[in-house]
């Protein structure tokens, strides 16, 4: 079986829009954080997709993608310690209201 | 040696300043005693300074010295260019300072009689030692910009006092009036110090008027504006400067107002000292004017004979006794400006110039004596109108005696002092130009005239006039000056004023003329008989002359419209015409460009600020925005 390339890349973006959508459309901090992992991911598989495609014999892609779901995952535990912080001090996660040191 | 010089100045400051701070914590006596304390001390050291200075130490080699007894550096401008503050003691200077304080100390004493009991009477007496410590200053300047200074002190001094009834309305709008024209008139003045100092490099007496190799007038010849060389331009914009404060034509305007203030006030500064600043401005200058610009001098001459004519015309139609005076007084100023515009520089030549000062000299003690004696007239009448007083003969006999007394010197009668230095005036006019000499003659039978008629009206005329309150002749305070000035009146014509003021600093003989004397004598005294036929007694001669003579009489009473002259100028022209159209320019021009600029940027702040949300998705969304343009564009290109 021989996948094309474009697939992998038409789900890759539907990946990252969705996940911009998401970024941009919701309030909830949480979603955001998701959206945010979908768009960390459509890189990854965007990294993986075109080191398996255009240079089979090297690895630099994977390692990228490695690396990135290493920081992802340390960025999510901070974020998710900022929110509940966040919860903490507001009683709610949502972005708009984040807005203390506006005024 | 003349260190002592030092607190004729320091003293009247020093009491301004503790007269003025302490105001109602004093009693109006302790005030008063203490200012006329300073006064009298400033006057003894003046007449120690005077004797020192003619007596002993002035003349040396047949000339008199300019002596700077003091001096400090104020201001440093350039290597040549300092403003400096200084005593400076030369003849005039000097004798400046024995008239100043002498009349200021009368106007001291007099002043507890007449101010007695007055609201302010600390006050009045604060600001008399200011006025006294400016003029002192402004006859001791060493150089034009120190006297400038003092100029403008004393006209600062004369603005508060002439507004020192500050509850009357007329009394401010006069005190306002006087400062507005005479600072609008020292603003050429200032012009004039500029223009001659920046050629001259010095602001110093000494070096303008050095009469022999004059660097002013050297590094000013063959320059010329619009036709009329810088010299010229720089000395006539500050003479300028005098006839604002002299009340010359067309600046006279102010004087006969400034009357509003108390009547020891317009002995004091709008008859004896202040008015003649303008006189001693031009003496001081006098050396540049005749060597440098002699066709200014011919202009000083004409603008004084002018006034001369015109004051004493008016003065004739006037019926406040104060305004009379204050006419006489432009008139005699303007004798004074006339007789140093007909001046010469050397010996006899000089003659005009040693007039002018010693007219000046009289003049200040005549004119403050009649001035002081209209106030006991005002003090027994409450009025200043003529129609309010007659008779007063019997009432007032001190002041009846020591009237006539000035009314004799001013209209030039002898012994008394008028006659010796107004002869001197007319000698030097007859023998520079005829037609100056005819309109001081001219002058001279008009100013015994409404002199007289002054006189007779307030002392005779109505013999049996009834009054609500008897008249009561002034208490000892008010008629010890009368008789102190009456007195030098007297005997103040008998100075050999030739042998210690000339133009040239050089003693010299002058002689009665005769021919020109018996002449003046004798129209002096036909002004005289005229007034005696006409107001001696109650009659109807008067009123029939004005009417045959209506159109000018009526034009002498409104003082030939000069102040709606000035109105119309001023407020038709200058407001109406120029400055509204200016200011509604500024207002929306000018303004509404900046108005524009501000309210631009705030629009676009406005409109711009919700960028600044504060909230991350707004942010991102931009963000993208941008990021996807960029991409659209590296596709497209």
């Amino acid at each position: 079986m021989n996948v094309p390339i474009e697939a992998y890349l038409i789900v890759s973006t539907i990946m990252f829009f969705v996940g911009v959508y998401g970024f941009l459309a919701r309030r909830n901090l949480l979603t955001i954080l998701m959206s945010l992992e979908l768009m960390l991911n459509a890189v990854n598989i965007n990294f993986t997709v075109f080191n398996r495609y255009l240079f089979p014999g090297q690895l630099d892609g994977f390692f990228f993608t490695l690396f990135i779901i290493g920081i992802a995952a340390a960025e999510t535990a901070l974020a998710i310690a900022i929110i509940i912080n966040i919860y903490r001090n507001i009683q709610n996660i949502f972005v708009d209201k984040v807005n203390n040191l506006k005024h | 040696m003349f260190t002592y010089t030092l607190p004729i100045l320091v003293i009247p400051a020093l009491m301004f300043i503790f007269l003025g701070l302490m105001d109602n914590k004093f009693k109006p006596m302790t005030s008063g005693i203490l200012g006329t304390i300073g006064l009298g001390i400033v006057a003894i050291l003046s007449y120690i300074a005077a004797y020192d200075y003619f007596f002993s130490v002035g003349l040396i080699d047949g000339i008199y010295q300019k002596i700077i007894a003091f001096n400090f550096e104020w201001l440093k401008i350039t290597e040549h260019l300092h403003i400096d503050l200084g005593i400076l003691l030369d003849p005039i200077s000097v004798m400046m300072l024995v008239v100043i304080s002498t009349v200021s100390l009368m106007v001291h004493i007099y002043s507890f009689g007449y101010m007695n009991g007055e609201r302010g009477f600390q006050r009045y007496y604060a600001l008399l030692s200011l006025f006294t410590f400016s003029m002192l200053g402004l006859v001791v300047a060493t150089n034009i910009f120190q006297m400038y200074i003092f100029w403008e002190l004393v006209g600062v001094s004369s603005y508060s006092l002439i507004g020192f009834y500050y509850t009357k309305k007329s009394a401010i709008a006069a005190s306002k009036k006087a400062f507005i024209v005479t600072r609008f008139a020292d603003f050429f003045f200032l012009v004039g110090i500029l223009l001659v100092s920046f050629y001259s490099e010095t602001f110093d007496f000494i070096s303008l008027t050095n009469p022999e190799n004059n660097e002013l007038i050297m590094k000013t010849a063959g320059l010329s504006f619009l036709g009329i060389s810088v010299l010229s331009w720089g000395m006539m914009l500050i003479f300028m400067g005098g006839v604002g404060k002299s009340a010359m034509l067309p600046f006279h305007i102010w004087l006969p107002d400034a009357m509003e203030g108390p009547t020891p006030v317009s002995a004091l500064i709008h008859a004896a000292t202040m008015v003649v600043a303008g006189v001693f401005l031009v003496a001081r200058l006098f050396p540049v004017y005749y060597l440098g610009t002699p066709e200014v001098l011919t202009i000083i001459a004409y603008i004084g004979a002018i006034t001369s004519l015109f004051a004493a015309i008016v003065a004739c139609t006037q019926t406040d006794i104060k305004r009379v005076l204050a006419f006489s007084t432009i008139s005699q100023i303007a004798y004074m400006i006339t007789s140093l515009g007909v001046s010469g520089l050397a010996g006899h030549e000089g003659l005009g110039y040693m007039a002018s000062m010693f007219h000046l000299f009289t003049h200040a003690f005549f004119k403050a004596l009649l001035f002081l004696g209209a106030g006991a007239v005002i003090h027994a009448v409450h009025s200043n109108e003529m129609s309010a007083m007659g008779g007063l003969n019997k009432y007032l006999k001190i002041t009846n005696i020591t009237f006539l007394i000035a009314c004799l010197a001013i209209a030039g009668i002898p012994p008394f002092s008028g006659f010796f230095s107004k002869d001197e005036i007319l000698v030097a006019a007859f023998h520079s130009d005829k037609i100056l000499f005819a309109c001081l003659y001219f002058c001279a039978g008009l100013t015994a005239f409404y002199m007289f008629r002054l006189y007779f009206n307030i002392f005779w005329n109505d013999n049996n006039k009834e009054y609500e309150h008897t008249p009561h002749e002034a208490p000892f305070v008010m008629t010890f000056p009368l008789i102190f000035l009456a007195t030098l009146t007297c005997v103040c014509g008998f100075i050999p004023f030739s042998h210690y003021v000339s133009a040239d600093a050089m003693p010299f003989e002058t002689h009665i003329n005769w021919a020109i004397a018996s002449a003046s004598i004798g129209v002096a005294l036909i002004g005289i008989g005229i007034a005696t036929k006409m107001y001696f007694k109650k009659s109807e001669i008067p009123d029939k002359v004005a009417d045959t003579v209506k159109g000018l009489y009526t034009s002498a009473y409104h003082k030939f419209y000069f102040d709606e002259i000035w109105v119309f100028v001023t407020k038709r022209i200058i407001f109406e015409g120029i400055s509204r159209p200016i200011a509604w320019f500024d207002r929306h021009v000018v303004d509404g460009f900046m108005n524009g600029l501000s309210w631009t940027t705030n629009f676009v702040s406005q409109k711009t600020k919700n960028l600044q949300s504060g909230l991350v998705q707004d942010y991102v969304t931009i963000f993208i925005g941008g990021a996807l343009v960029i991409v659209l564009i590296m596709i497209l290109i």
